[in-house]
C-alpha cells in the first residue's frame, strides 16, 4: 500500500518533466501523469479509509534517528482524496486553458506537479521536520505558480504578500515545533502529555499554531494575501489553491489537535468565534467585489470559516467530554473540507473557463452567457448551488452535520452560547452566500451581454468541460447519496476527533434519510417540468418588456453592484465602500459615472506598511546579499564552524 | 399494530391531501376578510382554485433573453413545497417524514426555493425583476437567522431535534417555556410574513414595480409557470403557516379531532393575516429590516430566557 502512495507522490511530482522536451502534447503527458499517480493514490486512501492498517515508510535512516519519516492515516487518506482529485482535474483543465502557446505553459507544468507532489507527501508526514519540508517546499513552488504572469505588476505584487505571508507562518510553526518539543512532545506527532495545554506554554503553543496554520487557511484576519494571489493565478492554480492548498492548515489544525487530549474550553470558543467572524466577513467581502475570481477567493476564506465552526465545536465536545458534539463538529468539518475542495475546484475552473472565452473578470462586463457557454454555466450553477449549501448537493451534507453538532451543543449545561453563535452564524452565512451567488450567477450568465466581449463568448473546449463535469459529478453524488463518504468519514473523523473507533455517524445523523428526500425532490421537480413544458407555445422571440423605454440596452440592466447595494449599505459600518460619484441633477443631465470599490482593510491598512516598512528596515541586510556563490559558501562554512565550536564548547 | 400502521397511513394520506388541495384556500379567504373589513363583497374563496385551472390551460409566453433557468423558480417552489410539507407536523401526529435534524433541511429547502426563484428572475434581464430579487436575498439574511434561532430556543426546550417533537409536544402549557415560547412565535409571525410577502413587508396586491418585492420576481412568468408560482406560494403560506400554528394547537381527546383543530387554527390564521393586511400600512422599504432585527432579537431573547 505504501508503494501505491509513493508512486502517486512521484508520478504526479514528475508530471511536468516530460513536457520539457516534448514539442506538443507536454500537457496531456501531464495530465496522464497525474491521473495515474491519483489513481494510485487514491486506491491507497481508500484501503486506509475501508479500514487496512495505516502504512508506514521511513525516506532515511541516519544516525541521529529515522528522518524523513510518511504515515497514512485515515486523517490524511481523507486529505488525500482531494489532494489528488484537484489537480488531475486542473491538469486536464490546463491542456486547453494554458496550452504551449503560452510561454509559462512548461514552467508551470512543471510547477503544477511539483506542488501537488509536495501537498501528497504533506498529508502524509508523520514529523515535524518531514512536515516542515514539505510545508515550504509547497508554499515556494505554490509561490512561484502565482507568479505565472509575472510581467504583470499586481501579479508581481501579489506574489511578493502571499510569499512573505507563507513565511511568517512558517516561522511561527518553527517556534511552536520547538516549544513543543522543549516540553517533551517528540518530533514524531506523538501526544503531549495530560495537562501541557493549559499550561502557558501549551497556550503559546496553541496560539502559534493557530496564527501559522490559520495564516495558510485564510482564517479572517490573517486572510489579506489570499484573494489578490487567488485573482493574479491562472485559474486552474487558482482551483488547485483554493481548492487544496488553504486546506493544509486545517490539516495541520487537526493534527495538532488530536494529540491534545484535555484542550481547555476556550480553544474550542476561540475557534467557533473566528470561523463566525470568517465566515461572516468573508462572505460579507465576496458580496461587494466586482472581481469574478476575487469573489471566489472571498468565499473561500468565508469556507475556511465555517470549517472552523466545526472544529470548534468538536474541540468544545472534547474539552467538556460530550463525544456527540466530538464526532459530528469533526465529521462536519472534515466533510467540508472534502466538499469545499470539489465545489470551489469546480467554480475556479468555472471562473477559468469564463475569463477564457471573454477575456474579462469584472463582472460588469459580462452578462447572458447561459447561451453562449451553456455547458459551463450549468456546471457553474452546479458549484454556485453547492456552495451556498442547498439540498440536494454536498454543500449541505457537511453544513448539515455542522448544524447538528451546534444544536446538539445546546445541551451543554454551561456553554451553550458557544453552539447557537454558531448556529446563528451559519444561518447568516447560508443567507448571504445564496444573496452573492445569485448575484455571481444571475449577473455573469443570465440576461443579457453587457458587452461584444461578452456576447462573442464561445463554449470552453472538451479538455475544459470534462473536469468540470467530473468535479460536479462528484458534488452531485455525494449530495444526493452522502451514505457513499459515510464510513470513510466516519473513520476519518473519528480519528481526527481522538475517538477510540470510527465515529459513529450512522447512530447519530441519518443520511440515509437524505437520499430518500432528495429522490422523491428531483422526481417531483422532473415531474412538473414536464407538465409545464407540455403547456409551452412557441416562442415569440420578443425582448423581456422593459416599461416602454425608447431605447433600451443591456446596460440598463441591473449590475452586480446594484443587486449586492442594499447588502453593502447595511454593512457599511464593516466594509467601508468607497463610492464616488456625481448626482444626477436637472431635466437633461450629461452623462454621470458612479464608482464603488470596497478595499480590504486588513491588506490596505495593517499588511501592507507593516510590510513596506519591514522591507526598508531590513534593507540593511541586503549587505549580505551579494549575489556571488563563492561568499554564501563562506557564510555557510563560518556556520558550520560556529556550530561546530558551539556543540563541542 | 397493523391496526395502529393503518391509523399511521391514513394520517399520513391526510397530510398529504391537506398539502396539495387546502393551500389556494388560504389566500382565498385572506382576501376576503380583507373585503369584508373594507366593506366590499371581494371575490369567491375559491377564486385561486378558478385562477389556477384558467393558468394550466393558456399557453405561455417567453422573452427571448430566457433560457431554462426560468422555469426553475416556479418547479422549485412547488416541488419544495411538497417535500417540506411531509416534514412539518399538521397537528399533534408527527410528520409522514421525521428525522433528526429535519428543521435544518426544512429551512434549507425554501432557501432552496428562493435562490431559483431569484435566479429565475434574474433569468429576465429586466432591472425590475433584478430590484425585486435583491430585496428578496437581503430580506433573508435577516429571517434566515431568527428561524434558527427559533429553531434553537425550542430544541433546548423541548430536546427534541425534529421539527414533529419541537413543535407537536409542548401545546400550550403553563411552563417555563411559555414565555420564550410566545416569543418565538412572534418573531416567527415576522418571518411568516416576510417570507410570504404580506404586508407590512409586502403587498401582494401592489400595482407599482418598483415598490414590489416578491411580485415584481414573477412579473414575466405566464401560462403554468405562472400558476406554479401561485399555487407555490399558497402552499409555502401553508406550510409555514403550520409551523406557527403548531406549538399553539390544544391537545385534544382525539387525534382525529386534532385534524379539527388543525383546520381550524390554519383558518384563524388566515383571518389574522387579512386582518393585519387591513388594519395596517405597509412599511417604507428602509423601515422593513428594523422590522426584520426585531424578529431576529425577538427569537433571540427566547433563547437566552431559556439558558437563563
Amino acid at each position: 500500500m505504501m508503494f501505491l502512495f509513493a508512486l502517486s507522490a512521484f508520478l504526479v511530482a514528475v508530471s511536468g518533466v516530460p513536457g520539457l522536451w516534448l514539442r506538443t502534447g507536454g500537457g496531456r503527458a501531464a495530465a496522464w501523469l497525474i491521473g495515474l499517480g491519483a489513481l494510485a493514490g487514491l486506491a491507497a486512501a481508500g484501503m486506509v479509509l475501508g479500514g487496512a492498517a495505516p502504512p508506514t515508510l521511513a525516506l532515511l535512516h541516519t544516525p541521529l534517528g529515522t528522518q524523513g519519516f510518511l504515515r497514512l492515516d485515515p486523517i490524511g487518506a481523507f486529505f488525500l482524496v482531494p489532494v489528488l482529485v484537484l489537480p488531475a482535474c486542473g491538469s486536464v483543465f490546463a491542456i486547453g486553458y494554458w496550452g504551449d502557446q503560452h510561454e509559462s505553459a512548461r514552467r508551470l507544468r512543471l510547477l503544477y506537479g511539483l506542488t501537488a507532489g509536495f501537498l501528497v507527501l504533506l498529508v502524509a508526514a508523520a514529523q515535524a521536520l518531514t512536515f516542515l519540508l514539505a510545508w515550504e517546499s509547497m508554499a515556494v513552488t505554490s509561490f512561484l505558480l502565482v507568479m505565472a504572469e509575472d510581467r504583470d505588476p499586481e501579479t508581481r505584487r501579489a506574489g511578493w504578500i502571499y510569499l512573505a505571508a507563507t513565511h511568517s507562518g512558517t516561522l511561527c510553526l518553527f517556534a511552536a515545533f520547538g516549544l513543543a518539543a522543549g516540553a517533551g512532545a517528540s518530533f514524531l506527532f506523538g501526544p503531549v502529555a495530560p495537562g501541557l495545554a493549559a499550561t502557558p506554554r501549551g497556550t503559546a503553543i496553541f496560539l502559534l499554531c493557530l496564527v501559522g496554520f490559520g495564516l495558510k487557511a485564510g482564517i479572517f484576519p490573517l486572510h489579506f494575501w489570499l484573494p489578490p494571489a487567488h485573482a493574479a493565478a491562472p485559474s486552474h492554480i487558482s482551483s488547485l489553491m483554493s481548492g487544496v492548498l488553504i486546506k493544509m492548515g486545517i490539516l495541520g489544525l487537526v493534527r495538532g489537535l488530536v494529540l491534545v487530549p484535555d484542550p481547555p474550553v476556550w480553544w474550542g470558543a476561540l475557534l467557533v468565534a473566528l470561523g463566525a467572524l470568517s465566515g461572516i466577513l468573508g462572505v460579507a467581502y465576496a458580496l461587494a467585489q466586482h472581481d469574478l475570481k476575487r469573489l471566489l477567493a472571498y468565499h473561500s476564506i468565508e469556507n475556511i470559516g465555517i470549517i472552523l465552526l466545526g472544529l470548534g465545536l468538536g474541540t468544545l465536545g472534547k474539552s467538556t467530554g460530550h463525544p456527540v458534539l466530538q464526532a459530528l463538529g469533526f465529521a462536519g468539518a472534515l466533510l467540508h473540507v472534502l466538499n469545499h475542495s470539489l465545489f470551489k475546484g469546480l467554480l475556479f475552473l468555472g471562473a477559468g473557463s469564463v475569463v477564457h472565452a471573454t477575456g474579462s473578470r469584472d463582472l460588469e462586463r459580462l452578462g447572458g452567457l447561459a447561451r453562449s457557454m451553456p455547458f459551463t454555466a450549468c456546471a457553474f450553477l452546479a458549484g454556485s448551488w453547492a456552495i451556498c449549501g442547498l439540498p440536494p448537493l454536498n454543500g449541505f451534507i457537511s453544513e448539515w452535520l455542522i448544524y447538528l453538532a451546534a444544536f446538539r451543543g445546546l445541551a451543554l449545561p454551561r456553554f451553550s452560547h458557544w453552539p447557537v453563535l454558531a448556529l446563528a452564524a451559519l444561518a447568516l452565512i447560508g443567507a448571504l452566500a445564496a444573496a452573492c451567488f445569485a448575484k455571481v450567477f444571475g449577473v455573469v450568465f443570465l440576461g443579457e451581454p453587457r458587452t461584444p466581449a461578452a456576447a462573442g463568448a464561445g463554449e470552453a473546449p472538451r479538455a475544459m468541460r470534462a473536469p468540470m463535469l467530473v468535479l460536479a459529478g462528484i458534488c452531485a453524488a455525494i449530495g444526493v447519496v452522502p451514505v457513499l463518504v459515510g464510513p470513510a468519514l466516519a473513520r476519518a473523523a473519528g480519528a481526527a476527533a481522538g475517538l477510540p473507533g470510527p465515529a459513529d455517524l450512522a447512530g447519530l445523523a441519518h443520511l440515509g434519510t437524505l437520499t430518500l428526500i432528495a429522490l422523491p425532490l428531483l422526481a417531483a421537480a422532473g415531474l412538473i417540468w414536464a407538465w409545464t413544458r407540455k403547456g409551452a407555445g412557441p416562442r415569440t422571440g420578443l425582448p423581456t418588456w422593459d416599461c416602454g423605454y425608447a431605447a433600451a440596452s443591456p446596460r440598463i440592466q441591473y449590475t452586480a453592484s446594484s443587486f449586492a447595494d442594499e447588502l453593502v449599505t447595511a454593512m457599511r459600518f464593516v466594509l467601508r465602500p468607497q463610492v464616488r460619484w456625481r448626482r444626477v441633477l436637472g431635466l437633461f443631465p450629461s452623462q454621470r459615472s458612479y464608482r464603488s470599490h470596497v478595499p480590504d482593510p486588513i491588506l490596505d491598512r495593517v499588511a501592507a506598511p507593516c510590510l513596506d516598512l519591514a522591507e526598508r528596515g531590513l534593507a540593511v541586510l541586503h549587505f549580505f546579499q551579494s549575489g556571488q556563490l563563492p561568499l554564501y559558501l563562506l557564510y555557510i562554512l563560518i556556520t558550520l564552524v560556529a556550530l561546530l565550536v558551539w556543540m563541542v564548547a | 399494530m397493523t391496526d395502529s400502521t393503518l391509523v399511521r397511513s391514513l394520517h399520513y394520506l391526510l397530510q398529504v391531501l391537506t398539502a396539495l388541495l387546502l393551500p389556494p384556500l388560504l389566500p382565498g379567504l385572506i382576501n376576503k376578510v380583507k373585503a369584508l373589513m373594507a366593506g366590499r363583497q371581494g371575490p369567491p374563496v375559491l377564486q385561486l382554485y378558478y385562477d389556477l385551472a384558467r393558468l394550466a390551460r393558456k399557453q405561455a409566453v417567453y422573452s427571448r433573453t430566457t433560457t431554462w433557468v426560468f422555469l426553475a423558480g416556479p418547479v422549485a417552489i412547488v416541488a419544495v413545497s411538497m417535500i417540506a410539507a411531509l416534514l412539518v407536523p399538521f397537528g399533534h401526529a408527527p410528520a409522514p417524514i421525521n428525522f433528526q435534524g429535519d428543521m435544518i433541511l426544512f429551512a434549507y429547502l425554501f432557501g432552496l426555493a428562493r435562490f431559483a426563484t431569484v435566479l429565475s428572475a434574474l433569468d429576465t434581464g429586466s432591472s425590475f425583476e433584478g430590484m425585486g430579487a435583491a430585496r428578496e436575498v437581503t430580506f433573508s439574511v435577516l429571517t434566515e437567522p431568527a428561524l434558527f434561532l427559533g429553531f434553537a430556543a425550542l430544541a433546548k426546550a423541548t430536546g427534541s431535534l425534529s421539527l414533529s417533537g419541537m413543535l407537536a409536544s409542548p401545546g400550550f402549557a403553563i411552563s417555563r417555556a411559555t414565555g420564550p415560547l410566545i416569543l418565538v412565535l412572534a418573531g416567527w409571525m415576522i418571518v411568516f410574513l416576510t417570507e410570504n410577502s404580506r404586508i407590512p413587508v409586502d403587498d401582494p396586491n401592489t400595482h407599482l414595480e418598483l415598490t414590489m418585492i416578491h411580485e415584481v420576481m414573477v412579473l414575466d412568468h405566464s401560462g403554468r409557470p405562472f400558476a406554479l408560482v401561485l399555487y407555490g406560494a399558497s402552499m409555502k403560506l401553508m406550510v409555514l403557516g403550520a409551523l406557527i400554528v403548531g406549538p399553539l394547537l390544544p391537545r385534544t381527546s382525539h387525534p382525529w379531532l386534532d385534524w379539527a383543530g388543525f383546520y381550524a387554527a390554519m383558518g384563524l390564521l388566515a383571518v389574522v393575516v387579512g386582518l393585519v393586511e387591513s388594519a395596517t400600512a405597509r412599511f417604507r422599504m428602509n423601515r422593513v429590516p428594523q422590522f426584520l432585527v426585531a424578529g431576529l432579537l425577538a427569537t433571540a431573547f427566547a433563547f437566552f430566557l431559556l439558558q437563563a
